[in-house]
């Protein structure tokens, strides 16, 4: 908007506030002709990832944008997610009609646990990250619980694919054969050899027009004033914890979304570990794409998934290429990602140090120039 | 019943303790409207309170209201938030900046006022998904900047401001407030230039020209008689002098705001001479970033056996040189103890080299609150010096005996009321925590004591006795003792020699026989 854009174009600036992805920039460098793959495949791979996974990452944008930082307890959403598609599965709603009975019914569930988590969150202001992180852990017992014991006996289940041999409980991995990339084929296109999923896309877009639309709205506004000073906020009139809990449910909406998006793409899942690691994955992702605990753009979203998810393309096959063992590629993928999500926390904390310690070498400064004037 | 008659404002008889502690009492103001009222007193005098009554803030009615009536065109009223002060019409501009850092001037100061448009998705999930008028946004603040007569940009993010245009932001945000009757401004000019109070003045002028009443607070007195219509002088919770601003001079104010019955200065008599004492401590060149207590080139020489007070009004640095010699808060420059260097922003160093420091933040620095009076005075001495410990070869143990023993011996010195040694720290009251604060740096037996503080919040018996105590522990054991603190009185009573720190630089020094009047002179001298 009317903001004031005086920040010069410093190089050494610009290469240390994009340290991350410009190393990952380099990394995908050197491994790309290790690999060896085709630039159509190559492009396929990504195409599919993107489509997959970008809108479980936008989902994080709306909790940095209020001040709470990464989002782990998307995790929650992701859950609300798949316990929309067991239910729909067994209803044996399949194809589009599936998808968007299984978004419908996870928007219920999302928004109980988005609030859940937002109360929690509230009650640890200034430690949500690792608040969430636990909520997640302590969530997916939960879902264990919920999934395990009371699908059957007290959550009705008909079909007995669905259900462990004993008689209630899920199997370990549900089945979305019939649903399988029908959001992916439907109005897709082949542009030489590349499957493009052209209405994933038209969601994706269409999520982040609303995304910057809300950054325009009296709560996208409230959201930006909490999170930069909540006392100030609150002066002010602003409805401080109910903010934040709104900023935390539409997380948890979205990510539920997000997950019925990737998990329609991969056609089945693992019912009791599909969403243990998609908030790791989700937020080095994004930390990979040049955001940081306080700062998140869509712009570093998209980036992220395209570096990110070419360095998990390019990481097995180059592991083989040079050590003769597909396995190093696969630790290295869960490596960078714990990495990159430690060196942005870290990275968090030095800066807000140095911004303090700034202020005391002003001092000195001023004083050193006093002395001079006196002189 | 609105009378037009009626003052815009009146407080009658306006009381207020804080358990007990009076605060205010009989406080009688009548203000009307376009009036400006220039209210003027030492720190502690209980302006803040007042206007904290005024302005329906939380603390007032956590700590059990207030007595008297307030009564806004003729009509009694009585505040339970902030809010409804607001909506009646009062502004407040508080002494800390309450912005947006990285919000516009335009958007602070319409925040959560902002003019929206209403669209689709409003109409249906609320109106909190109203679309920002950046346009009606961009034309409401620059009505409001207009009404103010300062010209700032509306379109700058705040953290870029220059501090003066911050505050210029805040009171443009009142001024924005259709329904502003009255603006109270909590010492307005501290963080501005000469030329932006200048201006700050001119526009206070313009609003009263516009019938908006303004109460403004300030530590600047010539300001208050260019600008004002009257001037009230508070001092130690009573009104002491109401006077148009015409018919009284800066050192008659002065005069007013520090001057005491004639039997407080009786105990300063005893002031000794520390002249051809060898210095024990010698300051140079010593900058220290606290925030909002910020010195710079501070030259100080400490005298072996006396004790230093260290005086100025709040937010001038006095806090900061304790801080920062003990290397609490970001320090630079040279501090000689004895002879030899101390390293700064390294509190270890600090009491290795046996100074100590009783912080005037007792609940977050001072005490383990958690813990009993027994842990919380031998800590740091089993910390530090290894004392109260049993020593056997590989690991030592504490001593109990040895820590029951010293506890109880401060708890009779101090007149430490409490149920026993073992009782928590956090169950004691704020003067009985403060006693225990003095008896943990006394045990650690240092030759240099920091004292800052050590009567904030606590009653007039408990104050004594902290004096008292303090004045014992330097001429008992020699301990060179320096006392920052708010209250001119309290030094005066109890040092050989105060400084006087204004705008973050020492104004002076002087015997603490000086006159109350040559003090506050040097309070006022250099207040930025």
């Amino acid at each position: 908007m009317m903001r004031k854009e005086h920040a010069k174009l410093n190089p050494k600036r610009l290469l240390q506030d994009n340290s991350v992805p410009l190393m990952f920039v380099v990394i995908c460098l050197i491994c790309l002709p290790l690999a060896g793959y085709s630039p159509s495949y190559l492009l396929n791979e990504l195409v599919t990832r993107m489509g997959r996974n970008t809108f479980l990452i936008l989902s994080l944008l709306i909790p940095i944008m209020a001040g709470m930082g990464l989002n782990f307890g998307m995790t929650l959403g992701a859950m609300a997610g798949e316990i929309a598609l067991i239910l729909v599965a067994d209803w044996q709603i399949w194809g589009i009609p599936g998808i968007v009975l299984a978004m419908i019914v996870s928007i219920p569930i999302s928004i109980l646990l988005g609030v859940f988590c937002g109360n929690m969150l509230n009650k640890a202001k200034g430690r949500e990250m690792i608040t969430s992180y636990f909520i997640s852990f302590f969530m997916n017992g939960v879902y264990q619980l919920v999934v395990l014991f009371m699908m059957g006996p007290i959550i009705p289940i008909m079909h007995a694919t669905l259900k462990l041999p004993r008689g209630y409980g899920i199997r370990n991995t549900v089945s979305l054969l019939n649903m399988r990339q029908q959001l992916d084929n439907l109005l897709a296109i082949n542009v030489g050899g590349v499957k493009i999923p052209v209405l994933t896309f038209l969601i994706i877009g269409v999520l982040c027009l609303v995304i910057i639309w809300f950054r325009r709205t009296k709560l996208g506004q409230d959201m930006r004033a909490v999170a930069q000073d909540m006392e100030v906020a609150r002066d002010a009139g602003i409805n401080v914890d109910r903010t934040r809990i709104i900023a935390i449910v539409m997380s948890t909406v979205m990510a539920g979304f997000g997950m019925i998006i990737y998990l329609q793409n991969l056609g089945n899942f693992p019912t009791y570990n599909a969403h243990v690691q998609i908030g790791t994955f989700s937020i080095a992702a994004l930390l990979v794409g040049g955001a940081s605990v306080e700062k998140a753009s869509i712009g570093n979203a998209f980036l992220g998934v395209i570096l990110f998810h070419m360095m998990f393309i390019l990481a097995p096959e180059t592991g083989t290429t040079i050590t003769g063992d597909s396995m190093i590629g696969e630790y290295f993928r869960t490596f960078v990602s714990y990495g990159v999500i430690t060196v942005a926390l870290i990275m968090y904390e030095t800066k807000k140090r140095m911004i303090k310690s700034q202020t005391g070498h002003l001092l000195a400064l001023a004083q050193k120039e006093e002395e001079e004037r006196a002189k | 019943m609105e009378n037009n008659n009626a003052p815009l404002l009146e407080m009658r008889n306006i009381k207020k303790d804080f358990f007990g502690n009076q605060v205010l009492s009989d406080i009688n103001i009548t203000l009307n409207a376009g009036e400006v009222l220039g209210l003027v007193g030492e720190n502690g005098a209980g302006k803040s309170t007042l206007m904290k009554i005024l302005f329906g803030m939380d603390v007032i009615r956590e700590t059990g209201g207030y007595e008297g009536e307030i009564r806004l065109n003729g009509q009694a009223v009585k505040f339970a938030t902030p809010f409804e002060a607001l909506a009646a019409g009062i502004g407040m501009v508080h002494q800390e900046f309450s912005l947006i850092p990285g919000f516009t001037a335009a958007e602070n100061i319409l925040l959560n006022r902002e003019p929206t448009k209403r669209n689709i998705a409003s109409e249906i999930f609320g109106p909190r998904l109203d679309t920002l008028d950046y346009k009606a946004i961009a034309e409401r603040s620059a009505q409001a900047i207009q009404k103010m007569g300062v010209q700032i940009s509306a379109d700058m993010v705040i953290s870029d401001m220059p501090v003066g245009h911050k505050q210029f932001t805040e009171i443009a945000r009142e001024l924005s407030k259709e329904q502003l009757k009255l603006l109270i401004l909590d010492e307005p000019t501290a963080v501005l230039t000469e030329k932006e109070a200048e201006a700050l003045l001119n526009s206070i002028r313009s609003m009263s020209a516009q019938g908006i009443a303004v109460i403004f607070i300030t530590h600047r007195l010539h300001e208050i008689l260019s600008v004002c219509n009257k001037v009230v002088i508070m001092r130690d919770g009573y009104v002491v002098k109401e006077s148009p601003a015409k018919e009284i001079d800066v050192p008659e104010i002065t005069r007013w705001m520090v001057g005491r019955k004639v039997e407080a200065a009786a105990s300063a008599a005893e002031v000794r001479k520390f002249d051809n004492a060898p210095t024990i401590m010698s300051i140079r060149k010593l900058w220290v970033d606290m925030p909002g207590e910020t010195v710079r080139n501070i030259d100080l020489d400490i005298k072996e056996g006396e004790i230093l007070g260290i005086g100025g009004l709040a937010g001038q640095g006095k806090l900061g040189i304790p801080n920062g010699i003990m290397g609490l808060y970001e320090a630079g420059g040279t501090v000689e103890f004895e002879g030899k260097p101390i390293p700064l922003n390294s509190p270890r160093k600090c009491l290795d080299a046996s100074l100590a420091f009783v912080s005037e933040d007792r609940r977050g620095v001072g005490l383990l609150l958690e813990e009993s009076l027994e842990w919380n005075v031998a800590f740091s001495a089993m910390q530090i010096q290894n004392k109260f410990l049993k020593n056997f070869g590989l690991f030592s143990w504490r001593d109990e005996r040895a820590i029951h023993a010293v506890t109880n011996k401060y708890i009779d010195e101090l007149q430490i009321k409490c149920t026993g040694s073992r009782q928590k720290a956090k169950e004691l009251s704020g003067g009985n925590q403060q006693k225990v604060c003095l008896a943990k740096a006394f045990a650690l037996q240092p030759k240099f004591l920091f004292v800052s503080e050590p009567t904030r919040g606590i009653d007039v018996g408990a104050k004594a006795l902290v004096l008292e105590a303090l004045k014992r522990f330097n001429r008992e054991h020699g301990v060179t003792v320096v006392v920052i603190s708010s209250e001119l009185e309290e030094l005066r009573q109890s040092c050989d020699r105060i400084a006087i720190v204004s705008g973050g630089r020492i104004a002076g020094i002087l015997p603490a026989s000086e006159s109350s009047e040559a003090f506050g002179a040097l309070m006022v001298s250099q207040v930025i």
